[in-house]
């Protein structure tokens, strides 16, 4: 890289000091100059004082993974300094507070040392702590737009949407900016070589992370009830949908056509979610690994009894309480199967906050069509990062699919109504709401039961009702979203990846393909595996599994329910917690390839 | 749960209510509960509330946990909808119910294994959040299904069947509740139905949560010499007292006849000739009070005694829809064109988002 518009850069700062507005405020300009761009908030679990990264990839193709090492490193927290310098790429450039000394045992032959006396201009600027803090970081962002070549009347657009109604702020965010900009340009060689230039790749775009895609989805779909509890990283999903709630939600006499429930743990959000689920109610939780984990039981109630019930499920580093602010794809083998018993349930995996905000809706139309619970599958980077994705469009022409639901003049046409009986070849059995109709009243259980929805303890009455249960999911699956599929002519094997690796493997088959390794993708976007994963499977001998886990789990899902020969599935997995980078594919996928004979 | 179905037979002759049905239309399966028990007869209490207070039998949501109590929910309103949840968890999925549809009647079936063990918390929350719904604990002391343990409502120095001594305090539900800020908290005896049905008809009439918590005796795991929720215990702490049958509020709940009695202890033959016995509320008891339904409800106690009755009540305070100011009619009936905002204000969103 390290070009035009074509480059990544990485700020290091010290978390709770309010780099964030800092750092959204670059990519955002960045964005606004037309110019594709993504960001990786590196963060830890806590609230003030410790090591924090933002990492911002310019990529005038549209690239959306990490990459490293990094052409520019900005690096604001000396606290680092030693791990921040090693990260540059040979021939980079490391932008540093020169009010202070930088260790020159850290310093490399190989980079360029760029010091701006940020803290020294900002103490003799402004006053009080506080705000010499907050304007070191927009400070910083001056002297980034100069070495980069930001645009200033965008930067200075910004700034006045944002700060317009606060006049004090406003004068501060000008003059910190100016700061950082003048001493670049006076005491620097502006712009860098790896510089931006206007282009016009982001208009039919938008900023946006999962979360906030996924509520708004969530909203659109018709959702009524959400209940929940705080979870890093799924929180802000319920945050969102709040907020959109009272925008659009509200009647004209300002009641509200939704009720949130914060409940006192995940077991609670989970029953109140099936509980609101029976009544007929759109209704789901956001939550992460430890939220599932106590969802368990709920789970298999809501499978066995048929209740709809959507999950989001933003994924994070596990076991146990694990890495909360850190990436992975780990939950994908416990969720298939949540639950004692036998059970299987409807997985949704979605690459980027578009697909959150289709695949929220597809939740709920699944849901309720195969009375089921349902889960989308997203993860923290998903979530909590924003991502350039395409403007959002809804189909006004849409309706929630409620699927069978017998009403008051559809329960009079019928004899005698019985829960579980399915009439389809899809394994559905037409259900009843409560309060509509005496006639449609039944007993819904966890325990034993037979189709017409009587208590059993007979073994053939109890095995017909899982059977079709077995039936109805197989249906489901087919009813998933399609896998993503790219086909190149000359493809020796596969690649297959799910959700948020998408990018990292698509740019790393591009750069492959260059180097004359040419091999076919597949994403699969939805469990339990509809005909076309199978069908990609059986085109080649071999592929590769990509995904973030320690063991394998996508692969090992492909071997439980495809038959397929483990032998055929070699397996490159990254499991640190960092969203995935494009080298890692790109070394990980011929190193299988070299390893494992032909 | 298991029930076994009933023959629906109605006698010509048979009251009917204001809906033009029997009492016979309030009914469910056959229990399979163990001859006598306690739970039977407030399954009949529960019947009657309903039919007295002419409730269309498909407007009741009927909720419930896991154990002996939890079966109940079977055995009474078969027209009704039902949901035999999971252990401990009927009051999330009663609240989850309740914030879809607001128009139904919400009566959930609990014991002190599923509401003071496994699912205190959920207890507690919905009590904090106030669903507006009928809570019945039908609280015996001991784990009847799984033939015998002690339950978290056992007393010290109580002993089970097989002679082992209970070391644990035990947690009061009415105390609880009215520590929780409940607004509306009653005890009742299984056995006194004159008092148990109107204590059901003002829990059903409730504006928010209210709890009834049920003695409900266990004639096989906890009557036994040794147990302090035995009837010979019960006798040995015996105070003969004039019956009563009233509900001290209930003149300004359900507009009923003028109080009776008043400051007495009651004692109730039970199935084996031994008794349990009662306090009834002081003809100066103020309901409404909560700092003095308290030191009454453990002041009773440590006499040996345990008070009846509607013990608090506030019809004051908002519900969870109250508090979260929720549309007048149910969720689940607001159409599909008021939820979704549409293209034109999403592409308006969109901007900024650039």
């Amino acid at each position: 890289m390290s070009g035009i518009n074509d480059f990544c850069f990485k700020i290091g700062t010290v978390n709770g000091t309010g780099s964030a507005s800092a750092n959204a405020l670059l990519m955002q300009a960045i964005f606004r100059m037309g110019i594709p761009v993504v960001g990786k908030n590196v963060f830890p679990s806590n609230i003030q004082g410790l090591p924090t990264w933002y990492e911002i990839r310019v990529s005038q193709d549209g690239y959306t993974a990490r990459t490293a090492p990094f052409d520019l490193m900005v690096a604001m927290n000396p606290g680092t300094y030693a791990r921040d310098v090693k990260e540059i790429a040979p021939g980079g450039w490391l932008m540093y507070d020169s009010s202070w000394p930088m260790p020159r045992a850290l310093l490399r032959d190989d980079i360029t040392v760029i010091g701006i006396p940020l803290g020294e201009m900002c103490n003799a600027t402004f006053k009080g702590d506080r705000e010499r803090t907050l304007m070191k970081n927009i400070a910083y962002a001056g002297a980034l737009a100069a070495l980069l070549d930001i645009d200033m009347d965008v930067v200075q657009a910004m700034l006045q949407e944002k700060f317009g109604k606060k006049k004090h702020l406003l004068d501060s965010n000008h003059k910190a900016i100016r700061l950082g900009y003048d001493y670049a340009r006076a005491h620097h060689d502006c712009p860098l070589p790896c510089h931006l230039q206007r282009l016009d790749r982001t208009r039919d775009h938008i900023l946006m992370d999962g979360n906030t895609a996924a509520a708004l989805g969530a909203v659109y779909a018709g959702a009524t009830v959400g209940a929940w509890y705080p979870i890093t990283p799924a929180t802000s999903l319920m945050e969102n949908f709040r907020a959109f709630c009272e925008q659009f939600r509200r009647t004209a006499d300002g009641k509200r056509n939704f009720c949130i429930v914060q409940a006192e743990d995940e077991l609670a959000a989970a029953g109140i979610v099936i509980g609101a689920g029976w009544m007929g109610a759109r209704a789901f939780t956001p939550t992460s690994g430890p939220g599932i984990s106590l969802m368990s039981e709920f789970v298999g109630l809501a499978y066995y009894a048929e209740v709809p019930a959507v999950f989001f499920d933003v994924q994070r580093t596990g076991p146990s309480t694990g890495m909360p602010t850190r990436t992975q794809q780990a939950d994908l083998l416990s969720t298939a199967y949540l639950s004692h018993g036998d059970t299987r349930h409807v997985l949704l995996f979605p690459a980027n906050p578009e697909e959150c905000f289709t695949m929220a809706r597809d939740a709920f139309d699944l849901a309720e069509r195969f009375q089921t619970p349902v889960f989308v599958m997203m993860d923290l980077d998903i979530g909590m990062n924003d991502w350039m994705c395409k403007r959002f469009e809804w189909d006004d022409a849409y309706r929630p699919d409620r699927g069978k639901v017998l009403d008051r003049a559809a329960l009079e046409k019928v004899e005698k109504f019985f829960r579980y009986v399915a009439t389809n070849g899809d394994g559905v059995a037409a259900r009843t709401l409560p309060g509509v109709d005496p006639r449609g009243s039944y007993f819904t259980r966890g325990s034993g039961h037979n189709k017409l929805g009587g208590y059993t303890e007979d073994a053939d009455e109890y095995r017909e009702v899982v059977d079709r249960l077995v039936r109805k999911l197989a249906a489901a699956g087919e009813a998933t979203p399609a896998p993503e599929i790219v086909l190149s002519e000359g493809a020796t094997a596969g690649v297959v990846t799910v959700g948020g690796c998408r990018g990292a493997v698509l740019e790393g088959l591009d750069r492959l393909k260059e180097q004359g390794i040419v091999l076919d993708y597949l994403r699969v976007r939805g469990f339990p595996f509809n005909a076309a994963v199978r069908d990609f499977l059986a085109r080649h001998e071999r592929h590769i599994v990509v995904e973030q886990n320690r063991d394998g789990q996508l692969r090992s899902l492909l071997i439980l329910e495809t038959g397929t020969d483990p032998k055929r599935l070699g397996s490159l997995c990254d499991y640190g917690g960092l969203p995935l980078g494009t080298n890692r594919v790109i070394e990980g996928v011929k190193a299988l390839l070299e390893g494992v004979p032909a | 749960m298991t029930s076994i179905p009933k023959p629906r037979v109605q006698h010509p002759s048979s009251t009917r209510n204001a809906l033009g049905l029997s009492r016979r239309d309030y009914e469910g399966g056959m229990s399979t509960l163990c001859a006598g028990c306690g739970h039977d007869s407030v399954t009949a209490a529960l019947i009657d509330a309903f039919w007295q207070l002419d409730i269309e039998p498909h407007r009741v949501a009927k909720l419930s946990g896991i154990g002996c109590s939890s079966k109940t929910t079977a055995y009474f309103i078969n027209q009704a909808h039902g949901f035999n949840s999971v252990h401990g968890r009927m009051p999330a999925v009663a609240t989850g119910a309740n914030a879809a549809n607001r128009e139904l009647y919400f009566v959930g079936v609990s014991g002190d294994g599923d509401s003071l063990s496994i699912g205190l918390g959920q207890m507690c929350h919905a009590i904090r959040r106030n669903v507006r719904m009928l809570y019945v604990l039908e609280n015996n002391g001991v784990y009847g299904l799984t033939k015998g343990q002690f339950s978290a409502s056992a007393d010290i120095g109580s002993k089970s069947k097989k002679g082992e001594p209970n070391v644990q305090p035990p947690i009061d539900p009415v105390l609880l509740a009215l520590t929780l800020g409940a607004s509306f908290v009653a005890r009742s005896f299984s056995g006194d139905k004159a008092q148990l049905v109107p204590l059901l008809k003002a829990g059903l009439m409730h504006g928010g949560f209210a709890l009834v918590d049920v003695i409900s005796p266990c004639v096989t795991f906890n009557d036994h010499e040794a147990s302090t929720k035995s009837y010979l215990y019960t006798r040995q702490h015996y105070h003969e007292v004039a019956p009563v049958d009233f509900v001290p509020l209930r003149r300004e709940i359900a507009a009923a006849g003028p109080v009776e009695g008043g400051g007495a202890v009651r004692s109730v033959t039970m199935h084996d000739g031994s008794t349990v016995h009662f306090r009834m509320l002081a003809d100066d008891y103020d309901p409404t009070d909560r700092e003095a339904a308290y030191r009454y409800v453990r002041a009773a106690h440590q006499r040996g005694e345990v008070a009846t009755g509607l013990l608090y009540v506030d019809q004051g305070n908002a519900d969870m829809h109250g508090v979260n100011g929720t549309v007048d009619r149910a969720l689940t009936s607001v159409p599909f064109e008021e939820l979704c905002p549409g293209n034109a204000k999403l592409q308006e969103l969109m901007e900024e988002y650039r």
